[in-house]
């Protein structure tokens, strides 16, 4: 559903967020990766980071490389385009020519359409792992139209062929650059959305976990410490309470001390004296 | 892939496509289906976007070769071509000049290189 906007809405008038917000679990793991708080958690998490940014640095530098190979394509499309513009141009006049000596043949060389003399091959080239598909030509066969213009405009028919088939090699190299152009613009396009994830999706996923764990770790520490803090003190406070009890009981005589075996006293057991 | 050959298909005005076949790529294939389309004033542009297509889906065709202002009428199907096989290319006509702001291949790459900046 889209609905239109006004900012001061927020996030209540996008029901996607709003769905996120109340799911809110599924919504705070994409926030972070759930792990305990341990140390061999954390270990693990730095090496997942570290792989992480090796992989964004070779990926960066494919697309550097796809990039380069890109506007050097695209410098030779334009190049050969304005190339093609004047040859085609050559070719049209001269088609003019010969339908001046020669008559008009084109019904005829419509109707004479047989077997193509010129196809063209498709061979694979590799530009840092990206496959460009490239075009090759080559003739096979006779010329179908060889006994066209025989009756007049011999040569201007030759001269018109030799410049289409001029004009035929150049759009068949124009042909491949141009292939290649559309499968790195493909190609770049991805490998920059690699990039682009692995920088502002995993790579912050696996800090913010980094951080959540340490925070864990610390919290224990502090935990184990304040408990450290709390038993010393109680030990402390029950101490001083056993004193006090003691000198109170001392005070009020209640207090006996235990019999000395050492002293001297008369027992009455003792049936001889 | 390196074995089989493709073909040059060629949709333009008489002219252009005469001299092409001059040039040697016209063929018939096995139903007798051209490789070409002559544009004429009177040919509607479904039918020019119905070859177009049927180009596209055959797959002995590696090229495709339309004059500008043809392509121009039937933008919106270059446009939807996103393969890069078979290769479409704008050639000039004899009426109309090669215009390099008009070509579908050019446009992706505005912003990036324009002809003036590399004359």
């Amino acid at each position: 559903m889209i609905t239109p906007l006004h900012s001061s809405l927020g996030d209540r008038a996008r029901p996607c967020l709003k769905k996120k917000k109340e799911s809110g679990w599924a919504w705070w793991f994409t926030l972070v990766i759930p792990v305990l708080g341990r140390l061999r958690a954390q270990t693990i998490m730095k090496a997942r980071l570290k792989g992480a940014q090796t992989g964004r640095n070779l990926l960066k530098k494919k697309s550097d490389a796809l990039t380069l190979r890109f506007r050097q394509i695209l410098k030779k499309i334009i190049e050969t385009k304005m190339l093609m513009g004047k040859v085609m141009r050559e070719a049209a006049f001269s088609l003019a020519e010969a339908k001046f000596t020669a008559g008009d043949f084109s019904t005829t060389v419509i109707q004479n359409v047989n077997k193509a003399q010129v196809k063209i091959r498709a061979k694979k080239d590799n530009v840092a792992g990206v496959t460009l598909p490239v075009f090759e030509h080559y003739h096979e066969g006779t010329d179908s139209y060889e006994l066209t213009g025989l009756a007049r405009g011999g040569e201007q028919l030759a001269k018109l062929k030799r410049n289409y088939a001029k004009a035929v090699e150049l759009l068949v190299e124009l042909a491949s650059l141009q292939t290649s152009f559309v499968t790195l613009d493909e190609a770049i396009k991805i490998t920059n959305r690699r990039v682009n994830a692995i920088e502002h999706v995993i790579i912050p996923r696996i800090e913010r976990t980094l951080a959540y764990i340490i925070t864990e770790l610390d919290e224990r520490e502090r935990e184990e410490f304040y408990r450290l803090k709390k038993i010393q003190e109680k030990k402390k406070i029950l101490k001083e309470k056993s004193e006090k009890d003691l000198e109170h009981r001392r005070a009020a005589g209640e207090l006996l001390e235990p019999a000395n075996l050492l002293a001297e006293e008369k027992d009455e057991d003792l049936l001889f004296e | 892939m390196a074995g089989r050959g493709k073909l040059i298909a060629v949709i333009g005005d008489e002219d252009t496509v005469t001299g092409f076949l001059l040039g040697g790529i016209g063929e018939l294939n096995k139903n007798r289906h051209p490789n070409f389309l002559v544009v004429e004033k009177d040919t509607t542009i479904n039918e020019i976007e119905d070859t177009f297509r049927q180009f596209l889906h055959r797959d002995d065709i590696g090229i495709i070769l339309i004059n500008q202002y043809i392509a121009e009428m039937v933008r919106h199907a270059l446009d939807a071509h996103q393969h890069s096989i078979p290769a479409v290319l704008e050639i000039p006509s004899k009426e109309h000049p090669y215009d390099a702001a008009k070509d579908s291949i050019l446009r992706r790459a505005r912003g990036m290189f324009t002809a003036e900046d590399l004359r």
